[in-house]
């Protein structure tokens, strides 16, 4: 198979970054070195090319209750300018995919515009496409991940950064909207939404404009690998890793984003939904902060302190802001409360741990 | 990128040096592994007096990004480790020839390091 590649991908060579395969994307995943791209972001601000995220629209007198139909979250509840985040889930309420759902300013060519993750892009416009069929809706879905380019500018100097290259009144754009205007001469949606919980937006504009718009955002580049602590150090899910429909099959109420979903709507999965609700999930992710030397790892195990396993790592990495080992697992309800005393195995030798509420950071 | 290869050394392909002095080694991991590694954050090594098994892993290297064990590039005794490492892991990135050297050894048998490679065949590899 071909890796698809952000139309930076030149640029990026060019800053003699480090690449990976990620969702079936070649990305840039280290530009100096995490630490310093993360510490950036934290203290500063970094620029992300994330590309590789899914663009699908959805139009027409039927995009409202198709799009209410197939995300978790009260899409109704949303003005031209607002966006929110939500999951995608099956009839069983196993999270397929998690996004944030725009709907676009008035004056936009769309109505909605919906952020699926990497690589998802060709399967979630197939099931709107087969939603509205079932379902004799009247809505257009189109599949714009080709025409769209995505670039992240975060961290506490991204609203200075961006300001100086935008007409948009930055002040006036609360967290969750977006607006749109013109950024470094390029017409892009600029909304102030992010993966690191820090300050900052996200631009969507036209791959041709891609590379104005990130060259006129005079700060670090960073890659994947920052990307990836940045949001471990917030508790934030990774597609993939915290949810996966074949390999981490999770409920939104395990994977801890149980405020995403609008029980009172009408979507798939609903009604699985509404009995875990009840009941409550019987496994939750929990943080995890290593007490003893060692760095959590993906797949790693999580037992008592007597050795009886009760959970596993989905992600895990050293905290470059706490200089501590911090990871997210899925744990028995009764040990998802803060301050439970735990072990990681790392190796075979059983580490001190203990759990925590996320965000690992104050932000 | 070009990476610094030591002359006085000699090298695995599992990218770790050593500098044998008569029946002394000092090992540790090259700047070209340390760069591939990205930013060290653990160093997990033996205790003094391990016996260590040319080709046998005998620690691990964590970096944010990933998990590598280490390979001896000779057999002997662990006679020191570089207790500096536990709290300055990142001496690997800024010095991986020098204050980043991982453990010293008393050596088996010196006639091992004939196996190992000079470092223009590691050049070679690395290029």
């Amino acid at each position: 198979m071909t890796l698809r590649a952000p139309p930076l991908s030149a640029v990026h060579r060019r800053a003699d970054a480090s690449f990976t395969d990620f969702g079936g994307w070649e990305m840039p995943v280290e530009f100096e070195s995490i630490r310093t791209e993360h510490e950036a972001v934290r203290s500063e601000a970094g620029k992300f090319d994330v590309s590789h995220m899914g663009q699908i629209t959805v139009d027409g007198p039927d995009a409202t209750t198709l799009t209410q139909r197939l995300t978790t979250n009260d899409v109704t509840v949303l003005d031209p300018g607002e966006a929110q985040y939500g999951a995608i889930t099956d009839e069983d309420g196993i999270m397929l995919d998690d996004t944030v759902v725009y709907r676009l300013p008035e004056g936009a060519a769309d109505e909605f515009l919906f952020i699926p993750n990497a690589g998802h892009d060709g399967e979630m416009t197939e099931r709107w496409l087969s939603e509205r069929d079932e379902r004799g809706l009247d809505a257009t879905v189109t599949n714009r991940t080709e025409e769209y380019s995505m670039i992240a500018v975060q961290g506490p100097d991204a609203p200075d950064l961006l300001a100086a290259e935008t007409d948009v009144s930055l002040a006036g754009l609360s967290r969750f909207e977006v607006a749109d205007g013109v950024v470094a001469g390029v017409d892009s949606l600029i909304a102030r939404t992010g993966y690191t919980g820090e300050p900052g937006f996200e631009i969507l504009c036209p791959p041709n404009g891609a590379e104005a718009v990130w060259s006129a955002l005079e700060c670090q580049p960073c890659g994947l690998g920052a990307r990836d602590t940045l949001r471990l150090e917030m508790g934030f899910l990774l597609s993939g890793q915290e949810f996966h429909p074949v390999d981490e099959p999770r409920t939104p109420y395990e994977a801890g984003i149980g405020w995403t979903v609008a029980l009172d709507t009408e979507f798939v999965g609903r009604d699985a939904l509404e009995g875990v609700a009840a009941d409550g999930p019987e496994e939750k992710l929990v943080g995890i902060e290593l007490l003893d030397r060692g760095v959590p790892r993906h797949g790693y195990d999580v037992t008592t302190p007597q050795g009886e396993p009760i959970g596993h790592i989905t992600s895990g990495t050293m905290s470059p802001t706490l200089g501590s080992p911090i990871a997210l697992a899925y744990v028995p309800a009764a040990y998802a409360e803060p301050d439970e005393s735990v072990r990681v195995v790392v190796r075979g030798e059983p580490k001190k741990a203990r759990t925590r509420s996320t965000p690992f950071l104050d932000r | 990128m070009s990476f610094d290869v030591p002359d006085d050394l000699r090298y695995l392909e599992s990218h770790e040096w050593v500098r044998v002095a008569g029946d002394t080694a000092k090992v540790g991991i090259t700047a070209f592994a340390q760069d591939e590694l990205g930013d060290v954050v653990f160093v997990e090594l033996p205790e003094e007096g391990a016996e260590l098994t040319a080709g046998e892993d005998f620690g691990v290297v964590e970096s944010i990004k990933a998990v590598s064990d280490v390979y001896a590039p000779v057999s002997g005794t662990v006679t020191a480790v570089n207790d500096r490492l536990r709290d300055e892991p990142e001496l690997l990135n800024e010095d991986p020839f020098g204050d980043g050297w991982m453990l010293k050894l008393e050596v088996d048998d010196e006639s091992e390091t004939d196996d190992l490679l000079s470092p223009d065949a590691y050049r070679d590899q690395i290029e």
